[in-house]
Formats: C-alpha cells, sequence, structure tokens
C-alpha cells in the first residue's frame, strides 16, 4: 500500500481559475443578449469574432513560443467576449478581431500570461481601437432590427435618455454596455457566486454617483451620469479584473474611487465624451503601488501610525 | 453575542456529518507502541526493558528537564521491546511496545480529590506528573504554559472547544458526554493559578454542545460558555483569543503577554482526572473517518496502532490514497498504517485515491482571495513570490514568520497554488538559520573572551 504523502490542507476549494472564468463568462450573459436583442445578429457576429479570434491568438501564441496552452482556463475568452460587449454593434470585423490579438497578445501573453499584465487586456485594446479608428468606434446605429446602416448619434451622454430607456438599454451604444438592468444582474451573479467582492464594482459606481453629485448638485444629472455610457458596465466587469486591481481591502477603497471620480472629471472637463476607459487603465497603473503603500494591518503587529504616537 | 476575527474560510461543509451524532466509544488493542517524544521539547527516555511487567499508569519513559513531560504505560501488561522506531518525518524515536494482558491492572494512583478543596500549590506538580501536553494538536506541555514567571500575569483561561478542523469531532462529543469533566478541569487551572475568569469557547454550529456545556457551568464558579462565529480557523489560539478578549497576541510573542492562557478540552479533561482521580493520560478520544467502513469516535489508549484502529472501524472502504493524523486543513500525511497514535492524535482520516490525488499548482492570478482569507492580515500571493526564488529575507519583511499555516490561502486558491506548503518550509529555513547565527555568534563570543 503506498500513501500519498502531501502537504497540508487536504483539501481544495472547487472554484478553480476556470470556474471563476467561466463564471464571469455567464454573468456576460445577459448583457450579451440584451445587445443582440437590440442591435441584432450583426452584434452576435461582432461576439463570436472577438472571442473566437481571442481564444485563437492565446493558442497560436502559446504553440508558436512553446508554452503550455492554457486556453481551458478560460480567461482569454472573457477578455475576448469583454472586447466585443464594448465596441460598437457595426464595428467591422477585421477591427474587432485586431482588438482581440492586441489584448491577448501584447497586453497579456507578452507581460507574462493571465495574472501578470498590469492593464486590463479588454480595455487596453478597446483604447487602441478608439485611438486608431475613432469614428467607427463611436458610430452607433440607432437601435432596432431593421437598421442596417451605421448612423452616427449622439451618445446619451450628449442627449437627455430617459431613466427607464437608460435602464432598459434601448439607447444607441456598445452591444453589452446599454442594457443596465443585464449589467446587474451580471453584477448579482458575480457576487452570489464569490466571484469578486462587492467592494470595487459597488464602490467605483457609488463613488461616481456623488462625485458628480457634488459637482452638479443634481440627484437626477447623476443617476443618468451613472446609467450613461459604459460606467456600469466598467466598473462591474473591467474594474474588478484580477491581475489589475489591487488585493487588499483598503487599496481597493482608494481603487474605486480614483475610477469613479476620473471618470467623472474625464467626462466633465475633458475632451472624450466617455472616460471609463482611461479612468480604469489609469487606476490600473496604480494599483500595485496602492498595494504597496497603504499599509496592511498584521494581526499582533501595532500599526506603524500607532507606534509613531507612542514615540 | 457570537463573536469571530478578520478572515477565514468554510472548508468541508459535511465532513463532520458522518461522526457527530456517535457516542465515544472503547477501543483497547493487543499491543500499543509507545513513542517517547509525544510532546513539543526534550523527549522522554525510556526506563523499562524488554520482559518487564508493567500496569497501566506506569511510568515507562522519564521526562528530562522541565520542557519535557514523562509517558506512562497505556495498557498493562509485558514490555516487548525498547527501541527506536521512524516516526511520521522525523528522526527515530524511542519507542517502547507492550503485549497487553488486558488485566486492566492500575498502578497505585494519588488522587487529590475534589478540584474546589484541593491544595492550588498542588495542581501543576500533578498535571506534571501525569504527562499532559496539548492535546488540540500541538502537544505543548501543559504544566510549563501554566507556569508563569513573575513577570507575568493571567486574568483569563480560555478552554478551546471551537474544533474548527474539518471531520473531527473528538472534542464535540467529549464536551457532550463528559462536559462536567470539562469545568472540573478549568476549575483546578483557575485556581491553581488564581484566575477568576474561565470562558469556553465552542463554535455555533454545535449548539448542542453550547447547552450541554452551560449546563455543566451551572453553579460554578466564573465560568461561562461563550458561542462563536463556525469559521476556520476560528480554534487557533490567536484567532480564539481575539475574539473572546479583544487581545492580540505580539508578534512572534506568547498568549501570557496579553494574560491569557489557552487550553483544549480534551486538556482539560485530561486535568480533572489527573488532579482528582491521579489519573496519567493514558488514553483519549480519536476521530475516525473518511474511507472507512464504520466511521467511529473512539476513546483510544496511547500507542494504538492505525492498522488496528482502522481494523477496529470495519476495515477501508475503498482503496486508500491518503491517511492523515488529525483534520483536512491541518493534519499530518502518514507514510504507512504502522503508525501508533500519540497524546495530541485528535483524528485519522483516509481519503481515497481520488481525493488524495496531489494537486497541480497553476500560475498566480492575482485574485486577492489568499489576501481576503488570511486571518493574520498577511499578503500569501506575495509571500510565495519571494519564498519560490529563496528570498527568504523578503519574505521575513513579509511577516512569513507570523504565518500560522492554518492552509486558509492554499484552500481559497483557484489556481492550486502550495501557499502554506511553502510557508512552511520557508519558516523552518529562517528557524534554522537563526540558530546557526546564533550558534556562530556564540561561538564568536568565547573566541572574543578567551583572547
Amino acid at each position: 500500500m503506498s500513501l500519498i504523502l502531501s502537504s497540508a490542507p487536504h483539501i481544495r476549494t472547487a472554484k478553480t481559475t476556470s470556474r471563476l472564468m467561466g463564471n464571469v463568462l455567464i454573468a456576460l450573459l445577459p448583457c450579451a443578449a440584451a445587445g443582440i436583442y437590440y442591435f441584432g445578429l450583426r452584434a452576435a457576429l461582432v461576439l463570436a469574432v472577438s472571442t473566437v479570434s481571442a481564444v485563437l491568438a492565446e493558442f497560436i501564441w502559446q504553440k508558436l513560443s512553446r508554452k503550455p496552452i492554457t486556453i481551458s482556463d478560460l480567461s482569454a475568452a472573457v477578455t475576448g467576449l469583454l472586447i466585443g460587449l464594448t465596441v460598437t454593434p457595426t464595428a467591422p470585423w477585421w477591427m474587432v478581431m485586431i482588438g482581440s490579438f492586441f489584448a491577448v497578445i501584447v497586453v497579456k501573453q507578452l507581460f507574462g500570461g493571465i495574472g501578470d499584465n498590469f492593464l486590463n487586456p479588454a480595455l487596453a485594446a478597446r483604447a487602441v481601437l478608439l485611438a486608431s479608428w475613432p469614428a467607427r468606434m463611436t458610430s452607433h446605429p440607432a437601435v432596432g432590427f431593421a437598421n442596417v446602416d451605421a448612423v452616427t448619434s449622439a451618445t446619451p451622454l450628449t442627449t437627455g435618455a430617459g431613466i427607464g430607456d437608460l435602464l432598459l438599454g434601448n439607447v444607441p451604444g456598445a452591444i453589452g454596455e446599454t442594457c443596465k438592468i443585464a449589467i446587474l444582474l451580471g453584477l448579482v451573479y458575480l457576487l452570489v457566486s464569490g466571484t469578486i467582492s462587492w467592494r470595487i464594482s459597488v464602490v467605483t459606481i457609488a463613488s461616481a454617483f456623488l462625485f458628480n453629485w457634488a459637482l452638479s448638485g443634481s440627484l437626477n444629472d447623476s443617476l443618468v451620469a451613472i446609467l450613461s455610457g459604459g460606467l456600469l458596465f466598467g466598473a462591474v466587469y473591467m474594474a474588478t479584473d484580477y491581475a489589475t486591481s489591487p488585493m487588499q481591502a483598503g487599496s481597493q477603497y482608494f481603487y474605486a474611487i480614483l475610477i469613479g471620480v476620473l471618470t467623472i472629471i474625464i467626462r466633465k472637463f475633458g475632451v472624450y465624451p466617455e472616460g471609463v476607459t482611461y479612468a480604469i487603465l489609469l487606476a490600473n497603473i496604480t494599483a500595485p503601488l496602492l498595494d504597496r503603500f497603504i499599509p496592511q494591518k498584521v494581526y499582533g503587529i501595532p500599526s506603524i501610525r500607532k507606534e509613531e504616537k507612542k514615540a | 453575542m457570537k463573536v469571530t476575527f478578520r478572515g477565514g474560510v468554510h472548508p468541508g461543509h459535511k465532513s463532520k456529518k458522518p461522526t457527530q451524532a456517535l457516542a465515544v466509544r472503547e477501543y483497547v488493542s493487543d499491543t500499543v507502541k509507545i513513542i517517547m517524544n509525544m510532546n513539543i521539547g526534550a523527549p522522554a527516555v525510556p526506563c523499562v526493558k524488554k520482559g518487564d511487567q508493567v500496569k497501566i499508569g506506569q511510568v515507562i519513559g522519564e521526562a528530562q528537564g522541565f520542557m519535557s513531560v514523562p509517558v506512562h504505560a497505556s495498557v498493562s501488561g509485558t514490555v516487548l521491546s525498547v527501541d527506536n522506531i521512524p516516526y511520521l518525518s522525523e528522526n527515530p524515536v524511542g519507542c517502547v511496545t507492550i503485549q497487553n494482558d488486558f488485566q486492566d491492572d492500575w498502578v497505585e494512583l494519588e488522587p487529590l480529590g475534589d478540584v474546589e478543596h484541593v491544595d492550588p500549590s498542588k495542581i501543576v506538580p500533578a498535571i506534571q506528573k501525569a504527562g499532559i501536553c496539548g492535546m488540540g494538536g500541538a502537544c505543548f506541555p501543559t504544566h510549563v504554559k501554566l507556569t508563569l514567571k513573575p513577570d507575568q500575569k493571567c486574568d483569563t483561561i480560555i478552554v478551546n472547544g471551537a474544533e474548527c478542523e474539518t471531520h473531527l469531532t473528538a472534542d464535540h462529543r467529549l464536551m457532550l458526554e463528559n462536559g462536567k469533566r470539562i469545568v472540573d478541569g478549568l476549575r483546578a487551572v483557575m485556581r491553581a493559578l488564581d484566575v477568576k475568569n474561565g470562558v469556553i469557547a465552542i463554535e455555533d454550529n454545535k449548539k448542542d454542545a453550547i447547552q450541554a456545556m452551560k449546563q455543566a457551568c451551572f453553579g460554578r464558579q466564573g465560568v461561562r460558555v461563550q458561542p462563536l462565529m463556525t469559521k476556520y480557523p476560528q480554534g487557533g489560539e490567536k484567532q480564539l483569543i481575539q475574539a473572546v478578549t479583544g487581545r492580540q497576541v505580539p508578534s512572534g510573542g506568547l498568549p501570557i503577554q496579553v494574560h491569557v492562557v489557552v487550553l483544549n478540552v480534551g486538556t482539560c479533561a485530561a486535568i480533572a482526572d489527573a488532579v482528582i482521580d491521579g489519573k496519567p493520560l493514558v488514553s483519549r478520544i480519536t476521530t475516525v473517518t473518511g474511507a472507512v467502513r464504520t466511521p467511529s469516535n473512539l476513546r483510544l489508549r496511547i500507542g494504538t496502532l492505525v492498522e488496528d484502529i482502522i481494523g477496529e472501524c470495519g476495515g477501508f472502504s475503498e482503496d486508500p490514497g491518503k491517511v492523515i493524523f488529525g483534520g483536512a486543513m491541518t493534519g499530518l500525511p502518514l507514510p504507512n498504517t504502522d503508525v501508533p497514535i500519540a497524546k495530541s492524535t485528535n483524528g485519522i482520516v483516509v481519503f481515497n485515491k481520488h481525493d488524495a490525488v496531489s494537486v497541480e499548482e497553476g500560475p498566480c492570478i492575482r485574485c486577492g482571495k489568499c489576501v481576503s482569507v488570511c486571518p493574520i492580515g498577511l499578503n500569501p500571493f506575495q509571500i510565495k513570490a519571494a519564498t519560490d526564488v529563496d528570498l527568504l529575507d523578503r519574505a521575513k519583511d513579509l511577516h512569513v514568520m507570523d504565518c500560522i499555516l492554518c492552509g486558509s490561502c492554499s484552500f481559497v486558491c483557484p489556481s492550486r497554488r502550495w501557499l502554506t506548503a511553502s510557508f512552511k518550509n520557508a519558516k523552518q529555513k529562517i528557524t534554522l538559520q537563526a540558530k546557526k547565527e546564533a550558534a556562530q555568534r556564540a561561538a564568536a563570543n568565547q573566541g572574543g573572551e578567551q583572547k
């Protein structure tokens, strides 16, 4: 009889990396479904191209660089789907594909693969697409199946859409970002399944709301602010990305507030109508610093401040 | 009011189910192998020889100094051999094998009687004589814990009935079946140290035990039951102290520095036996569960072989892959079943081949789950990055020495990284290094003096 001699603990959680990434995919389904409902088959096509090409990019890269193939951890699929959901339904397939390849190969794999990237791959790709093809990225078709031609219309950030329409997603915008109810459903699933903690997502939304309220003095304006554009989507799916957000509770609050405040600043005072992408990318860069400089509380070790007080 | 600590996990939800309702039954085997280094500190030295007749409770291993406890015969009969055997991963240790004659002859005992009337100064010596060491797992000599230096004071004794480990129900059964003994032991210690405050802390998933202990405490002076939130590692000494008193043991320090002594429920019952009846520690309750045909709570003589115990439980129910002493979060794996139980063996858990598979480590995805569950507030992922490349100084700066090796980070890691294992390794290396450096310094100092 040979017995295995391995170190404690002898049981491990069932929530493996692929399970967690699968949870994110499930949480994104309502957004994808809403996008396809509002924008029709071409939205479905965009999502399919973005997801498949992200997985393909990871596979090809790992094959060529002779690394273990890790597409089964589903993280590439998550990145791809996120890219598809954050572009406009009329985005050409080649543009989406470039986005996915850039995200997976340049932002993720070149920096060491899963866990080692310092920027959110999907968001970095979106930023690249925005800078490269600004017109194509911001030409949003009006909602409806019949609409085939792309029409550049004002985003809800510049028009005054009703709160009901904003919640339902009955407004022009990126495929997955318009229907706020779908995003909130996804958030609930992510929280209940223990995939993310409430800190980053909820605090980001709350701080954007409060900061906007402080600036505008209008509750209604602040409600519209958090329900329009990509803020909600970014707060729930992008800011909470494991690798690029801080790990300690204290730094997570700080990071989330930074995103909320930066988003509103860029929207109100910047030249871009939408600020979430850049706000999160900027916060991503600060994440490791926040973890380093916001002191952790270790059991049995008095905090530095307390020691200074004594001295 | 329920109390708890920061962080923690909820492992092995149903692992206690098979045994928690099973009353303790006694099992005595034909032979026992009693090892000499059951306690932390100096091992005992055998004082019997092959062919000797021994009675239950007779000293067969003498304590070596203060940081050591005597070892007693757990059955009556004939000494078959006195030799050294390899025990777990450590170096060969002294071992006395006794053939049981089933006469159950006890040596003459020196009972002190009722704990409320015994001379307090006689209590700690009685505990020392009875060979008691921490029965929750660490096996620290109890009399050492209870001997305070002049500058130390104690205001609270906490009795640890949390039993937060998976699979184990031995303490739970003891509280249900013998609560009065636990309170007697607690009172004895309170009187010995002149402490007015005794707290029996129990996780609130053991409602019946809380009830039973409340009844056992009724009418006793200065003792109360404190329900705790059910969360692993609630029974960790530091977490328990924080939950019950709100105090934190200083880094690298001992509970007595925050005026607390923590004792396991089993230890308390053993103390009561030692004081009231004068009986040394010769048996304990052990939970046997997992892939065995009849999971059980057994009262076993110290030195009973795992092989015999598994046989008593109907044998393996599946092909065994791993057998551990203790629960699944911190248990020690056994190389084979020809191993005797010690004073601290609170459980034997058998995993089948499927569950025992050694998991492969993936890359860290920086999800931060290890950070949020660490009951000490460490950053396990960062420490692991340091220990992976053998940066021990960096690991030390990240407070690896404060790690209690509870296993929560490894348990929760979605990439199944071997966090706890590498911290254990790093702690051992750092301790060894510190010892070496101290020895070198001492040698250098001596050299200087000679000059």
